[in-house]
């Protein structure tokens, strides 16, 4: 069943609504009473407030209801401009309006009823089928360097005589790997629910994007020893309000993303640029591109490409998108016409053109 | 040499186990603190010449100890804090702590805060001239050479650099920066210390993109990095 739209109007709109929609159906009404009668009035009265109950809630429909109940007999029903009811056949036929606008708004009311309970089964479903996904994917990434260190101190607690001095250095190497993976994965889950918190917020602050991204790139020397890099920030570019620390985050999830999706010696190209008050950051590749059916589905949580590398959650480019809304800009990714794919970012804020200072 | 006093005063047995072993093993003496008050009470006791204090204590907050401590105490406070909460920080920093470190730490660079706030603690302000690797700045001529090629300064860039470079291997906070090289009523002008900073990194860095002396510390502030020799 295909679910009714129920428009968001506030209660106030929607008693503006009904009211206004009668009144203009009645007006109509008067205008053609003399050709086709105060009994066919009624029948368009009666379409009005079932189209009512179709989109507002209970309350104003019944009041609609009863208006226009009120209005046929007043304005339509002869003797015209009372209240009284000439015949016994329109008193049954208005007492019969009454019940059938009043049946109308009750059972459209039920059948919103039971659409929203059938929603929110459905996002139930959905909400465990995502927490499973969540607990799939957490239990492996967490559980896997938790494994190692465990397994590592044992070996060296128990010390058994077959253990060399090389091993032992392996081992305590494999400690450390492993700590640095889970920390990764610890800090992007906590980046993820500072995102949901409703809490976070961000400081803005002047940023040098020039700055911003060799930080990041210092921050990622060792991923990048084996890939080839170009940096294009124009000299004149303008300092952009930004929150630092977020960006960073941002680039860095980018450029890891970047690593892990395409064969070393890849060229990964870095471009900021400031484009009808905009400020353009780009991260391009010339690797393999992206699979064109899951470009869409990249910046989903927990979202991981088909057959990827282990070592990510599938949190990365979702709190990629998280932070980048949060500056109110966008992100988009599109694979490059050649070989290669683009991550495009766009952020309207506030900047400043103070490149070189008045210095005394 | 280093025999220096360490308190820490920090909930978690771990961090202080794990603190206590590593400053022991390089000859400070240290002593421990699990709630504020007992911290506070053991500087007290006696005085030590350096505290590292957990921002995050189950008592008192650790902003309260700091305020507190910083009321007489005039010795080195490193804080201890969790990460991505540059604002806590920052507060920290701007309420007399000298430098901070983020949970989860490695051990280097804990020791190398230790040392440059120690450091700092005991030498004596009047140094003429100091060398830090291929940057020499003679404090007395106002002038700055880098590989012995004299480097010319605006009077903004200089007051910038020696500002840092006095500072040497300690954060210095936006604010305090713009402070004390721009004045109180621009306080609020980062864009000025961006500018200031890209233009002095050109002049004293040998790459401005890959700086070594001066260090952004995203979202607190910049620490100057020297290594330096007294000349």
């Amino acid at each position: 069943m295909k679910p009714l739209v129920i428009k968001k109007f506030t209660r106030n709109q929607q008693f503006l609504i009904s009211i206004s929609l009668v009144l203009f159906v009645a007006l109509a009404g008067l205008l053609v009473n003399e050709l086709i009668g105060y009994r066919v009035v009624a029948f368009m009265l009666l379409v009005t407030v079932s189209i009512l109950a179709m989109f507002l809630e209970i309350i104003p429909v019944l009041i609609a209801a009863a208006l226009s109940a009120l209005i046929w007999d007043f304005f339509f029903i002869p003797p015209r401009f009372t209240l009284t009811v000439g015949t016994p056949e329109d008193r049954i036929l208005l007492v019969m309006y009454f019940l059938i606008a009043m049946i109308n708004a009750a059972l459209t009311y039920k059948i919103r009823e039971m659409e929203k309970s059938l929603n929110e089964k459905d996002e139930k479903a959905k909400s465990i089928l995502f927490y499973n996904t969540l607990l799939n994917s957490l239990s492996h990434e967490l559980r896997t360097p938790i494994t190692t260190i465990l397994g590592c101190t044992d070996n060296l607690q128990a010390n058994a005589p077959g253990l060399s001095e090389k091993n032992k250095s392996d081992l305590i190497e494999e400690i450390s790997v492993a700590t640095v993976r889970l920390n990764q994965q610890v800090e992007n889950l906590l980046n993820m629910s500072r995102l949901e918190s409703g809490v976070f917020k961000i400081k803005k602050d002047w940023c040098d994007i020039n700055d911003l991204v060799y930080k990041t790139l210092q921050r990622l020397e060792a991923n990048l020893q084996k890939y080839r890099l170009a940096v294009d920030i124009p000299e004149q570019l303008p300092l952009f309000k930004l929150d630092f620390g977020l960006m960073e985050q941002v680039l860095y999830n980018l450029i890891v993303n970047v690593t892990q999706h395409t064969p070393e010696d890849t060229l990964i190209t870095i471009q900021a640029d400031c484009v009808k008050d905009r400020l353009l950051l780009t991260i391009a590749d010339n690797g393999n591109g992206f699979p064109e059916n899951e470009i869409d589905k990249v910046f989903g949580k927990f979202y991981r490409l088909k057959g990827s590398r282990t070592g990510g959650t599938g949190l990365g480019l979702s709190i990629v998108k998280g932070f980048i809304e949060a500056h109110h800009g966008t992100i988009k990714l599109e694979n490059l016409p050649v070989m290669g794919s683009k991550f495009t970012i766009e952020i309207l804020t506030e900047k400043s053109y103070i490149n070189k200072l008045r210095d005394e | 040499m280093s025999s220096a006093s360490i308190l820490i005063i920090d909930d978690e047995d771990q961090i202080r186990k794990l603190l206590t072993i590593t400053l022991q093993v390089n000859n400070y003496k240290v002593s421990e603190a699990s709630t504020g008050k007992e911290g506070l009470s053991a500087v007290s006791n006696h005085t030590p010449d350096l505290v590292l204090l957990d921002l995050g204590l189950p008592d008192e907050s650790g902003h309260e100890v700091l305020r507190h401590l910083r009321e007489w105490f005039s010795n080195p406070i490193i804080i201890i804090s969790v990460q991505s909460n540059e604002e806590d920080i920052v507060k920290a920093l701007d309420n007399g702590a000298n430098d901070y470190i983020v949970k989860p730490f490695r051990t280097g660079e804990l020791l190398a805060r230790v040392r440059s706030v120690l450091r700092k603690a005991s030498s004596e302000p009047n140094i003429p001239t100091v060398k830090f690797k291929d940057l020499t700045i003679d404090f007395v001529n106002r002038s700055v050479t880098v590989n012995d090629v004299a480097v010319k300064l605006t009077a903004t860039e200089y007051s910038l650099l020696s500002i840092l470079a006095r500072n040497d291997g300690k954060v210095l906070t936006h604010k305090y920066l713009l402070n004390e090289v721009w004045g109180a009523s621009h306080q609020n002008q980062s864009q000025y210390l961006r500018v200031f900073i890209a233009q002095l990194r050109k002049k004293v860095e040998i790459d401005a993109n890959r700086p070594v002396h001066i260090i952004t510390e995203s979202g607190i502030g910049y620490r100057f990095i020297g290594n330096k020799t007294v000349l």
